[in-house]
């Protein structure tokens, strides 16, 4: 029997996801704090201390490496799991990650993206979730709150049918902090949509195998291809929940990619999460100018749908990238991947990389970058709204400045044009 | 149910996957299981396999204890009362805190037999007929031994009554006679005859009526030394074999007041201390070397002196009449040469004595057998024999006190079961072979070969193992209350201080299922066969890292170089 | 199990077994049924002891638990030798993650165990470096949330899988890889390392002990008293290493009871922070017999003896006879080492 109201509301995406999650039944939730995936993790704390979410273990654990490690234990002994990410913390648990999608443990982790330091910053990029990008781990992007709400659903069976950890990849404060209205569903019918969990290994005293062998060169490289072909099967996987979710639900969410006026579109802007929003308006807004453009939404970020996206992005003329990280010394990573996708096809993509450290990134400056990449009037790739002088500056004075003041004081000191308190000797 | 069924590959895997993997390959040493010669059965006389039967005297599993020992003794009761017990001087607890009291728990044994009539196991009838003359320890163990080996045996003997020397040379206060009885019975019990105040002339024309196959000569040396010390007929002088033959024969010699005793053998010791009990107020052993030099058995020695008995070392009789007006005799001083030899001083001292006790020596009485073309004897009138302990005449073997030997009654029965296994192999057309040989106790040397024994030296020990165990101590009459007569002195143990003693045994050498190998292999590689099967090795797996060897307590495993 | 030193019997209750005992007074590692928890054909040098501690430790559990059990394992030597693809020794469910996780992993076995409905025993295990370095601070944190989880350190004293370096756990002196024997002060220094087991018993935990894979029968007493407590428990057992510390493999109980009996090693039990127990020496040792049959000490018994340096260790060893009470004389663990 459901304890939470089902049907819309007006919630925080944080509470919302939480609601999910609960909803989904999970067995052990680990914890530890860190900005801005707290709120999902605080909700579900209230529930299962209410006992509104039972029967649930909660472990408030002493780092993010130990929260995914207890899910490593837990899931491997058959238990539904759960966590919730960002940043630093997501690096911190590297390792762990790294390993869970490696012993195949059906993890759901949500991942609130955030940025990385240094420069330490709490806002959102997507630097955090794309470091971990090679992991192993199915990492999907919402784009509101209710799919950030859908696709918690949908991660928990999707991990389960492939034996793979999933991230649900949400904007840090765009999503997680927003009030947003969802609907959210009725306990019955995500019990309808989402059986238990049936691990397909699992520790158990009365049949006791090992998990977790020492595998050498005679089988590692068949290993590492046995998760690889997990994710070429989710690329069906993932496609067949969205039309499962929507028989269900009543609404589409999820799947790989999801195309908006593109049709007849020459250019087409290619993005993760939140940003479609903005990216949409500013299509209409440019459409009603006539020009031919239209968006693509990447959901599934890993598996990478290589064959989808080709099919999304076949018929443009131009290609725009705009994504929330930055790989140093190359430029934008899911421009790179988009590449692979198109390779053959002679469509020219740009890259727009924006909103690092959470820099807002204005319908104004988008739409004005899409018209100069439709005539043909920036660099590769373009920074959305840098400021070009103070990098200059930073530039022309290295290697003349004295020690104790750092770059960053300085670039600081010439963008704010105010003198910051000298460092004591 | 199982709830795995297809494990992701390679990463998990299955129960029990590691045993593809034989690690036995690794080892260049492999441990050995043996049975290393435990000190207290390489020291006995008799050749008793001591640690076997403690082992089974552990378990409480008395008459299996008894009839492991009755293998080699058919008399533990009368040797756990008479042995001078070596094997407990050889005993490697001697080294942690005191020796097992191996001559107790043989005794229990022994009287445990008594009590409830045990017979030992027979081998079926051979047809062959054996005839032992003289029924002393050698003869009769001799007999006992070709009994149980199927042989029928005859015993002819001079004396009233059998026993030789158990009965006429050891007294009452030691040996009860009702327990010596109780184990000459045995034989009786087992079938073989007894032909008492048999005396022999022609031992060629016995054997022919007897239809015997062999002959086993154990005569024994009931016959004193001659000495001639002057002035012989001024003292009581009395022989002290017969002296003691006469006391077992109600009929003990008149003693004087103050005696002093010639000799320091253990009949000597045993005469001393039945003069006392025959009423001399004052005994004195009078004996040309020191304490540490005499025959006697120490515990005699100790014994002797709680008693009362008087010792003077260093001392010779040299005159029978010191003092014509007065009962002394003339005792010289003596002096040890480098080779310990005594020599005389010339300083002389008189000695108070009455009555004089000769226990200087006995010799073999071998005189009857001179008529038998064949044999030879040696100057002091033993009977030569060869290694099979067969004389110059086939078919007639020798042993005991007549032949060369130490005069004990343990060796007597140790030499009597040689002599019946060699007979045993006569009779059969072969000679006898040991079973084993005893190998250099560091012979390491990579060479295993399982009939070279090892000796279980203290050495081979992983003493922590063993609990702190102080023996039990039999209750012994205390001195002054012995002189009333010949009551039995050593009193035996109860069951529970039987047992302890026997769990004291460390089991030198052989396996006693303490489980170490079988816990401390980190590979699993020792097999455990259940009680009473010990271990197994199971070379498949074992390293052969040696901890098994290390860690025994008893050191029954050996590590032997692998042939690579 | 009962623990009773028969003083009747040959061996008492010091050697593994002894066919004179009853049943319920043999140890676990005596019984023919024992789980061989860690099975043949494992890939531990010669004479491991810490191949020998786990048998003995885990076959304890398996047997306290009645086989409900479940085992995490950190990574280091007992996980390489144990696991290598195809083959595994684990003869009871078993789980490796990672270096510096197990004992969080055990609390997740655990939690997934509590919300499943099972009663099964959850044991977390690694070496030296996986527990008091690398791992120390996921096992802080088992402790201080007071998980369901047995945790047992096998102690050999460095880092052996990756070729023998210094962690936390090595003792002063010791050469290692990462301490030559060279310099001024050869070795690993004096005053570094870490004591393990008290700083577990800071926690205030229901139960930490240590224990010897030389005495079989406290080791085994001590697993089964932790199987039968709730929550966070912590075991530290000393276990030689053959090829890291340079001893012969025929000698690792040998040395590991040196180390007990000199008092290097002290063994004792410690209920939420408290000193309850210490295991009493039986036969006193100099320090010298424990270090002089192994080569990472060898520089101290050189040409010129290193007196200074020995005596600085039988210190160390008469600090804890002192402040455990490891001897008969001491009736009691003194009132300062409670915590």
């Amino acid at each position: 029997m459901s304890t939470f109201m089902p049907g819309r509301k007006q919630v925080e995406g944080s509470h919302a996801v939480a609601e999910a999650i609960a909803l989904s039944r999970p067995q052990v939730i680990s914890c530890y704090p860190i900005t801005p995936q707290t709120h999902i993790v605080e909700g579900l704390s209230a529930m299962v201390k209410s006992g509104a979410l039972s029967p649930c273990e909660f472990m408030n654990v002493e780092s993010e490496f130990a929260a995914l490690s207890a899910l490593i234990g837990a899931s491997a002994a058959g238990a539904r799991t759960y966590t919730a990410t960002s940043s630093q913390g997501l690096l911190f648990m590297a390792e762990a990650v790294y390993n869970a999608s490696g012993l195949g443990l059906p993890i759901v982790m949500t991942i609130g993206n955030r940025a990385i330091g240094a420069p330490i910053n709490i806002w959102n990029d997507h630097s955090d979730s794309m470091a971990l990008r090679d992991s192993g781990w199915i990492q999907l992007h919402a784009e509101s709150n209710q799919e950030a709400l859908d696709l918690h659903i949908q991660a928990f069976k999707l991990a389960e049918q492939l034996s793979c950890p999933v991230m649900v990849c949400m904007d840090g404060f765009i999503l997680t902090h927003a009030y947003e209205e969802v609907d959210m569903p009725s306990q019955e019918q995500v019990d309808a949509f989402l059986p238990p969990f049936v691990p397909q290994q699992v520790l158990d005293p009365s049949d006791p195998i090992t998990i977790g062998a020492m595998v050498g060169p005679d089988a590692y490289m068949e290993v590492r291809y046995l998760l690889h072909h997990k994710h070429l099967q989710a690329v069906e996987v993932i496609e067949n929940l969205r039309k499962e979710f929507k028989r269900h639900f009543g609404r589409d969410s999820g799947g790989l990619v999801s195309s908006y006026r593109a049709d007849d579109a020459e250019t087409l802007v290619l993005a993760m999460g939140s940003i479609n929003g903005t990216i949409r308006e500013a299509v209409d807004e440019m459409r009603d100018e006539g020009h031919r453009i239209g968006s693509v939404k990447l959901c599934s970020y890993r598996p990478f749908p290589l064959e989808a996206l080709r099919e999304a992005l076949k018929g443009a003329k131009r290609v725009i990238i705009l994504e929330k990280n930055l790989a140093t010394g190359l430029g934008g990573i899911l421009a790179s991947n988009t590449r692979m996708a198109l390779r053959g096809l002679n469509t020219p993509v740009n890259t727009i990389i924006a909103g690092l450290g959470g820099r807002p990134i204005p319908k104004k400056s988008v739409v004005r970058a899409f018209r100069q990449i439709e005539t043909g009037e920036v660099e590769e790739p373009h920074f959305l709204d840098m400021n070009w002088p103070a990098i200059h500056e930073a530039i022309n004075n290295r290697g003349l400045v004295k020690r104790r003041e750092s770059e960053a004081q300085r670039v600081l000191r010439s963008v704010s044009g105010v003198e910051v308190a000298k460092p004591v000797r | 149910m199982s709830t795995n069924t297809q494990l992701p590959f390679a990463i998990s895997l299955e129960l029990d996957s590691s045993l593809a993997n034989k690690t036995g390959s690794w080892r260049t040493k492999r441990p050995v299981y043996v049975d290393r010669i435990p000190p207290c059965n390489r020291a006995c006389p008799a050749g008793e396999n001591i640690q076997a039967w403690l082992y089974l005297a552990e378990e409480a599993r008395y008459e299996e204890a008894w009839q492991a020992l009755v293998e080699d003794n058919p008399f533990p009761a009368i040797h756990g009362r008479v042995c001078y017990h070596p094997c407990e001087s050889g005993c490697n607890r001697t080294k942690l805190d005191e020796p097992v009291s191996i001559h107790a728990v043989e005794r229990f044994l022994g009287d445990q037999a008594i009590k409830h009539g045990w017979l030992p196991k027979m081998k079926p009838a051979t047809g062959k007929r054996v005839i032992v003359i003289g029924s002393g320890p050698t003869g009769l163990s001799c007999a006992y031994h070709c009994a149980r080996l199927g042989h029928h045996v005859t015993i002819y003997d001079a004396g009233e009554k059998p026993g030789g020397m158990m009965r006429y040379g050891i007294p009452k206060y030691r040996l009860p006679r009702e327990v010596l009885d109780a184990e000459l019975d045995l034989l009786v019990r087992m079938g073989i005859r007894f032909v008492q105040s048999a005396r022999i002339d022609d031992l060629a024309k016995l054997m022919e009526t007897d239809r015997a196959d062999a002959v086993f000569l154990a005569c024994g040396a009931g016959l004193s030394k001659k000495i001639d010390i002057p002035n012989w007929h001024a003292r009581h002088v009395i022989d002290a074999v017969k002296m003691l033959r006469d006391i077992e024969s109600d009929s003990p010699p008149m003693l004087g007041r103050r005696v002093a005793v010639y000799g320091g053998g253990n009949t000597a010791l045993d005469a001393a201390r039945s003069a006392l009990r025959l009423g001399a107020e004052e005994v004195v052993l009078v004996y040309r070397r020191d304490r540490k030099r005499m025959p006697a058995h120490s515990s005699e020695v100790i014994d002797a002196e709680e008693e009362g008995v008087k010792m003077k070392w260093l001392s010779t009789i040299a005159d029978l009449q010191a003092d014509p007006g007065r009962d002394t005799i003339r005792i010289e001083k003596m002096k040890l040469n480098a080779k310990g030899q005594p020599e005389p001083t010339g300083e002389y001292e008189e000695l108070g004595a009455d009555t004089v006790i000769l226990a200087i020596g006995q010799e073999a009485e071998t005189g009857f057998l001179r008529n038998m073309p064949g044999l030879q004897f040696d100057k002091d009138g033993s009977l030569l024999v060869d290694q099979q302990m067969m004389s110059g005449v086939a078919g007639v073997f020798a042993g005991g006190d007549m032949t060369p030997a130490t005069r004990t009654v343990t060796n007597g029965v140790g030499n009597g079961k040689k002599a019946a296994r060699c007979i045993d192999a006569f009779l059969a057309g072969g000679v006898y072979e040991k079973p084993y040989t005893l190998g250099s106790a560091r012979g390491d040397d990579g060479v295993f070969d399982p009939k070279v024994k090892e000796i279980a030296s203290f050495d081979r020990l992983n003493p922590w193992y063993y609990t702190d165990a102080p023996k039990h101590i039999q209750e012994r009459l205390a001195g002054l209350r012995r002189l009333d007569g010949f009551a039995e002195i050593v009193s035996g143990l109860d069951e529970t201080d039987a047992m302890h003693e026997s769990r004291r045994c460390l089991s030198c050498g052989n396996c006693f299922e303490c489980d170490n190998c079988y816990g401390v292999c980190p590979d699993n590689a020792v097999i455990k066969l259940g009680p009473g099967n010990r271990f197994e090795f199971n070379y498949e797996y074992c390293k052969g890292c040696g901890l098994c060897s290390v860690e025994c307590p008893c050191g029954a495993i050996k590590m032997v170089e692998e042939k690579i | 199990m009962k623990s009773q030193r028969l003083k009747f019997y040959q061996t008492g209750t010091f050697t593994v077994g002894n066919r004179l005992l009853s049943d319920e007074m043999r140890s676990v590692q005596a019984t023919v049924d024992r789980n061989n928890s860690l099975n043949s054909g494992h890939r531990a040098c010669q004479g491991c002891g810490e191949a020998l501690g786990a048998r003995y430790a885990v076959d304890a559990v398996m047997r306290a638990t009645n086989g409900q059990a479940i085992a995490v394992n950190a990574t280091g030597c007992l996980e390489v030798f144990s696991t290598p693809f195809p083959e595994s020794s684990w003869r009871l469910a078993w789980l490796h993650s990672l270096f510096g996780n197990a004992p969080a992993v055990a609390a997740g076995v655990s939690a997934a165990m509590r919300v499943r409905g099972k009663k099964v025993t959850v044991i977390g295990q690694g070496g030296d470096g996986g527990t008091v370095d690398i791992g120390f601070g996921c096992l802080s944190g088992m402790f201080e949330r007071n998980d369901d989880v047995l945790y047992i350190c096998y102690d050999n004293e460095a880092y052996m899988n990756t070729g023998v370096q210094r962690s936390g756990s090595t003792p002063p002196t010791a050469i290692t890889a990462t301490t030559q024997g060279v310099g001024e002060h050869p070795g690993q220094e004096f005053g570094g390392g870490k004591n393990a087991p008290r700083i577990a018993m800071a926690h205030g935990i229901p139960y930490v002990a240590t224990a010897s894979v030389a005495d079989l029968r406290d080791l085994e007493e001590k697993v089964t008293t932790a199987v039968g407590i709730r929550g966070a428990r912590y075991i530290h057992i000393h276990v030689p290493c053959p090829l890291g510390w340079g001893s012969d493999p025929a000698l690792t109980i040998q040395i590991a009871r040196a180390a007990v009996q000199s008092g290097l090693f002290p063994l004792y039990e410690a209920r939420h922070g408290r000193l309850v127990k210490a295991t009493k020496i039986r036969r006193k040792v100099p320090v010298t017999d424990y270090l002089q049959p192994q080569k990472r000490f060898a520089h101290l018994f050189g040409k010129t003896p290193n007196v200074a340096a020995i005596d600085r260790i039988q210190a160390i060893a008469d600090a804890n006879i002192e402040d455990y009470g490891l001897l008969d004389s001491h009736e009691d663990p003194p009132i300062s080492l409670q915590i």
